[in-house]
């Protein structure tokens, strides 16, 4: 909310510079954006006439002008404006000033006439951010005065970051009251005295809808002057509240608005059929608004009614049928009591998002309505006079908020801030506040006002009095108490850990969102997410993840597309699984490698990376957890895997991760420059670990054994390899393989796998009889298992 | 007949000409060898008169060490000096790289993650996690938040069809922990979180660290000290913070804070406050007796400002040549 530090003064005015004053804001919770300062550097700007005005003999669209500043003679003036005109008066820059904009006027010829100063518009001037054209000031504005005194200028715009659960803030009189609070300054309410009706005129409203509608006031008002205008004044506050200035009715209510919070509606008295009847909507009913838009009504919204149908939208806007007009004479007033929960929500159901919306949502004073109204009455009798009626204020008590009594206990303000704070320190903060208090025995009893509906609580109390009596008074204590250790787990490796040894062996972190194109996850994983939100940011991003490869995919490609011929990157992160009424959320470890084995080097061979680098890296991070006796690697199909290189990791029976070379239709569809090798891990599953448990190590020397077998190219190496080791498991202590040699010495269909095997005992010193009696057993066994024979 | 010092200094030339240890062992040769010069010397001893062989043989062995110390000196000498040779033609050029791959390294993020996780966990605090895809009641309604308050239009949620959310925040986490181990309790929760926004200073996704504390003493005074504490352990430097009153539905009183950042500059670094009664009572916890603060941390912000990072979208491109910046 913007708010003119000007119209502030005039209700509260702590002797504080604008500084202290935006920064005392701040300190209060009604945070500071920004402080905008207009009219400094614009002293030398006076008020002119313009008294001739012909077209430039040599440009169309420049004027030639005689204009008048209160001195002796004429000045000069070339002007560009489209709305320079005789008569008008307006800001007048002479030769020596600089404005805001850092322009400094001199003395010129433009196209051959001569020009001397400048008629200002009010961006040049600083003053706002659009015009259209030169500024035109009121007709009774005295030529020769600076324009800073007609304008009530310098002043100071001040943003406020109000939180939505101060309500009573979004006007000068909320803001004002708060500072008096803090700061002790007088608050100074503006006569808003009752304005006399001077005829009995009254519109009848019919409060059918109580509990929507607690609290109505309205007042008729005849024969205003339709000509009349708003005064500068208020047009100017106004536009520092980032309002435009429409009509004296508009502006009105408005400016009422602004100053206090209560939003008003005019309506045209002659264009309303029977009484007014708020109630709530049928499904369907239309209603056409203010901005010439047609809404279909939904049945949670509160609506005006008279024997035409809506007329307009509660809190939100007005209607286009009973609208006031540069014809109207006749006005009707309302300022209404519309409770949050009728209000809550329901704007933005329309796309809609009003000043008057903004503030029923936060909710406004439940007793404001009949000022609110008085207001406006008595400026729109002083602008464009008229006869107002009586006030009439309809109200249903029982719906009205209560203002209930609150206990404050000394005990619980102390405890819950760290602070003793002084009992009369206590008191004087809470009424300056405006509550009503009681010192009692252990604390205070509190009313809070109507317009402090969001005190509610003890603690909302004990927020109020830190607020007030400063945060930074609150001392720092350091608990001391002991914390309670908790287990440091060897069943699960940190996700730390593991990804500390990807980036051991040169893979990089990276951050991908978790929720991705629907087609890509489709691709990646051969379904689609049941998981789609219902309003992403856009189709890119609106389902889940069930991988986390199309974000690595994707970030190598970019990388790729950067001149990166190597990539290693990994992430950690959640990939989400079946559906919404029982999704799981699973971490996950993925990588991707692509391009050389080792950066370009002078003593490495130039090779690009395959399945068994990608392998070994898995192994790595598996090997952490000191539980790979029974991890298998099994070739599967899978969607995003290149047949013939796609395998499943499984531990025992349970699959803990994916690994394999990227299907060449995802490299094409991506447009990588390079195979890519990816793994995915289950980081529950894959990282599960135990305590390791020592065994004793032989004293005695091993005996290593090779043997060639020839086998079918169906049998898998760690087949063979886990035959062997079954074959005498109490002397095999490691089975290597370290050759596997397909060709013409060997029929087709059928490899030579080369193992070598450690063979060793705890207790004695193996003989050469031992070996040959277990290298026997083990060959038989693969004789018999695999069909396999010794190769010569 | 060469007298012996003529032999002595004949073979100290012939020493000093060998040049390889070949050369100098045939000088050993052609003097102590078995057929040696001095070794013949030594024959003739016999020959002598008894009353003169001791002297002369005295004479001759003198003459023997001489030149064995010789050899001795030149051998050490050739053998240094051939060492020097090998090892010369071993040398290698020391400023070219070293074989195999570099490292790679975290994310920033998560680098920045890490320190905070490890700087609350160094005080005790245990690190907990929980869903992003929550449902309304732990991501508002069990956080003093109802259905159509005003709190939660500023949420940006994105929604699923049926009314599950992707978590605006990690507070949910707060509600899940009470719940589930009761109080007291002090933890944190670092994690992943959605808002519908998207720009040139907010991504749909970014990270947050909760922290949570409940106990029967706890004040707005402890709140204070450990984010105090915390920044200047982050920064690794004496910090200034300024707690300004703010709103959060799940606290009050409500804090955010900022720390001074240069010339009378202030920073918004975090949210906090002491956690507000409804949402004690609706995990189950008697606001009574138990009181507690809460804070939330947005990770992205804190890693912009320790590592320099000026525009938040960085972070999710995932450019190498950005990334590889932070190992």
């Amino acid at each position: 909310m913007k708010i003119a530090e000007s119209w502030l003064r005039e209700w509260v005015s702590p002797e504080l510079t604008t500084e202290e004053l935006g920064h005392q804001l701040t300190m209060l919770g009604h945070e500071v954006d920004a402080i905008d300062y207009e009219g400094a550097g614009i002293a030398d700007v006076v008020i002119a006439e313009v008294v001739e005005c012909d077209v430039h003999p040599d440009a169309d669209r420049l004027s030639v002008c005689k204009v008048t500043d209160g001195g002796d003679e004429l000045i000069d003036i070339v002007c560009g404006a489209p709305n320079v005109r005789r008569g008008l008066k307006t800001p007048l820059a002479k030769p020596g000033v600089t404005l805001p904009n850092g322009l400094k006027l001199r003395k010129a010829k433009i196209r051959g006439v001569v020009s001397n100063g400048m008629l200002c518009s009010a961006v040049e001037l600083g003053l706002g951010d659009e015009s259209d054209g030169i500024m035109e000031l009121p007709a009774d504005a005295e030529v020769g005065t600076p324009l800073v005194d007609l304008l009530a200028l310098p002043d100071a715009i001040i943003d406020l970051d109000l939180t939505p659960n101060r309500g009573d803030c979004f006007s000068v009189l909320g803001i004002a009251r708060d500072v008096a609070a803090l700061t002790g300054a007088a608050l100074t309410n503006p006569d808003v005295a009752p304005v006399a009706a001077t005829i009995e005129d009254t519109h009848p409203v019919e409060l059918v809808e109580p509990a929507g509608c607690p609290r109505f006031a309205g007042r008729v008002i005849r024969g205003i002057d339709p000509a009349a205008k708003s005064p500068l004044w208020m047009v100017e506050r106004l536009r520092r509240a980032g309002l435009r200035g429409i009509s004296p009715v508009v502006d009105i209510t408005n400016y009422v608005m602004l100053e206090m919070g209560q939003p008003l509606h005019a309506y045209d008295a002659a264009l309303l059929t029977g009484p007014i009847r708020p109630r709530l909507a049928k499904t369907g009913e239309k209603v056409t608004l203010l901005d010439a838009k047609e809404m279909e009504l939904r049945d949670d919204t509160l609506i005006i009614t008279d024997d035409s149908g809506p007329i307009g939208i509660a809190g939100i806007m007005g209607g286009l049928s009973t609208a006031v007009s540069a014809t109207t004479t006749d006005v009707f007033f309302e300022a209404a009591f519309w409770p949050q929960d009728f209000m809550a929500g329901r704007a933005r159901n329309y796309g809609m998002h009003t000043d008057a919306s903004l503030r029923f949502e936060r909710g406004v004073d439940p007793e404001g309505q009949g000022r609110a109204v008085e207001r406006a009455t008595q400026l729109l009798l002083e602008i464009a006079g008229g006869d107002a009626g009586p006030l009439v204020v309809d109200s249903a008590q029982e719906h009205l908020p209560k203002r209930e009594t609150i206990v404050l206990r000394k005990s619980r303000l102390a405890h819950l801030l760290g602070l003793e704070i002084d009992a009369a320190e206590v008191t004087q903060i809470l009424a300056s506040l405006q509550l009503e208090v009681v010192p009692t025995a252990d604390g205070w009893s509190v009313t809070a006002p109507s317009h402090r509906f969001d005190i509610q609580y003890e603690v909302d109390l004990i927020e109020e009095v830190a607020r007030i009596h400063g945060y930074d008074s609150i001392p720092e204590i350091t608990l001391a108490a002991q914390s309670p250790l908790e287990t440091v787990t060897e069943s699960r490796i940190d996700t730390e850990r593991a990804a500390a040894t990807l980036i051991g062996r040169d893979y990089q972190e990276i951050v991908t969102y978790s929720f991705i194109d629907p087609e890509a996850n489709a691709k990646f994983t051969g379904h689609d997410s049941a998981l789609v939100l219902s309003n992403p940011i856009s189709s890119e991003l609106s389902v889940m993840r069930a991988s986390l490869w199309p974000g690595l995919v994707a970030a190598a490609s970019t990388n790729m597309a950067r001149q990166q011929d190597r990539v290693r990157l990994f992430e950690t992160s959640r990939s989400y699984h079946g559906t919404l009424d029982a999704h799981e959320e699973v971490v996950r470890l993925a990588g991707l490698i692509a391009g050389p084995v080792v950066p370009e080097q002078w003593g490495a061979k130039a090779e690009n990376v395959d399945f068994f680098d990608v392998k070994s890296d898995v192994e790595a991070v598996l090997a952490l957890t000191g539980n790979t006796s029974d991890v298998r690697f099994a070739a599967i199909e899978h969607p995003a895997l290149q047949p013939g290189q796609a395998a499943a990791i499984r531990r025992g029976d349970e699959v803990i991760g994916l690994v394999g070379k990227l299907h060449p239709r995802l490299v094409k569809d991506y447009d990588l420059k390079k195979p890519a090798y990816v793994f995915e891990l289950d980081v529950e599953k894959a990282l599960a670990s135990s305590s390791p448990s020592a065994d004793v190590i032989s004293r005695f020397p091993a005996i290593r054994r090779d043997i060639a077998v020839v086998v079918d190219e169906k049998v898998t190496a760690a087949e063979l390899a886990d035959a062997v080791a079954a074959s005498a498991p109490d002397l095999i202590r490691d089975v290597r393989i370290f050759d596997i040699y397909r060709g013409d010495k060997i029929e087709a269909g059928r490899k030579s796998i080369a193992i070598g095997l450690i063979l060793q005992e705890t207790s004695r010193t193996l003989t050469d009889d031992d070996a040959d009696t277990a290298m026997a057993a083990a060959i038989a066994k693969l004789e018999d298992k695999f069909a396999a024979y010794l190769r010569d | 007949m060469t007298s012996l010092s003529d032999l002595i200094s004949k073979a100290a030339s012939d020493i000093d000409a060998a040049n390889d240890l070949a050369a100098l062992d045939a000088v050993r040769v052609s003097f102590l060898g078995k057929k040696g010069e001095i070794t013949a010397r030594l024959k003739t001893l016999g020959s002598l008169p008894a009353e003169e062989r001791s002297a002369a043989g005295q004479e001759i062995n003198q003459a023997k060490q001489e030149v064995q110390s010789r050899l001795t000196a030149r051998r050490e000498a050739l053998e240094a000096a051939a060492l020097q040779a090998k090892l010369a033609a071993d040398a290698v050029d020391v400023t070219l790289p070293g074989r195999g791959a570099s490292i790679g390294g975290y994310h920033p993020v998560t680098r920045a993650m890490l320190r905070i996780e490890k700087i609350f966990k160094n005080a005790g605090f245990g690190v907990r996690s929980g869903p992003e895809i929550e449902d309304d009641f732990h991501n508002f309604t069990a956080l003093n938040i109802p259905e159509n308050h005003p709190a939660r239009a500023m949420h940006d949620t994105f929604y699923f069809p049926g009314g599950k959310l992707l978590r605006t925040h990690t507070s949910p986490v707060q509600i899940r922990s009470i719940v589930k181990e009761g109080v007291p309790i002090k933890i944190i929760a670092p994690g992943r979180v959605y808002r519908c926004d998207s720009d040139q200073t907010h991504t749909p996704m970014f990270h947050q660290v909760e922290g949570l504390v409940i106990d029967e003493h706890i004040s707005f005074a402890h709140l204070k000290a450990v984010l105090h504490q915390f920044v200047e352990a982050y920064f690794e430097r004496k910090a200034e913070l300024r707690f300004r009153p703010s709103y959060f539905p799940f606290t009050e009183p409500s804090a955010e804070v900022d720390v001074s950042w240069g010339e009378g500059k202030w920073l918004e670094i975090l949210g906090c406050g002491m956690v507000h009664p409804n949402v004690l009572e609706a995990a189950g916890v008697d606001p009574e007796k138990y009181t507690g603060y809460a804070f939330g941390i947005g990770i992205e912000r804190l890693a912009m400002l320790r590592y320099g990072v000026t525009d938040l979208r960085t972070f999710f491109e995932n450019d190498l040549r950005f990334l590889q910046q932070f190992r």
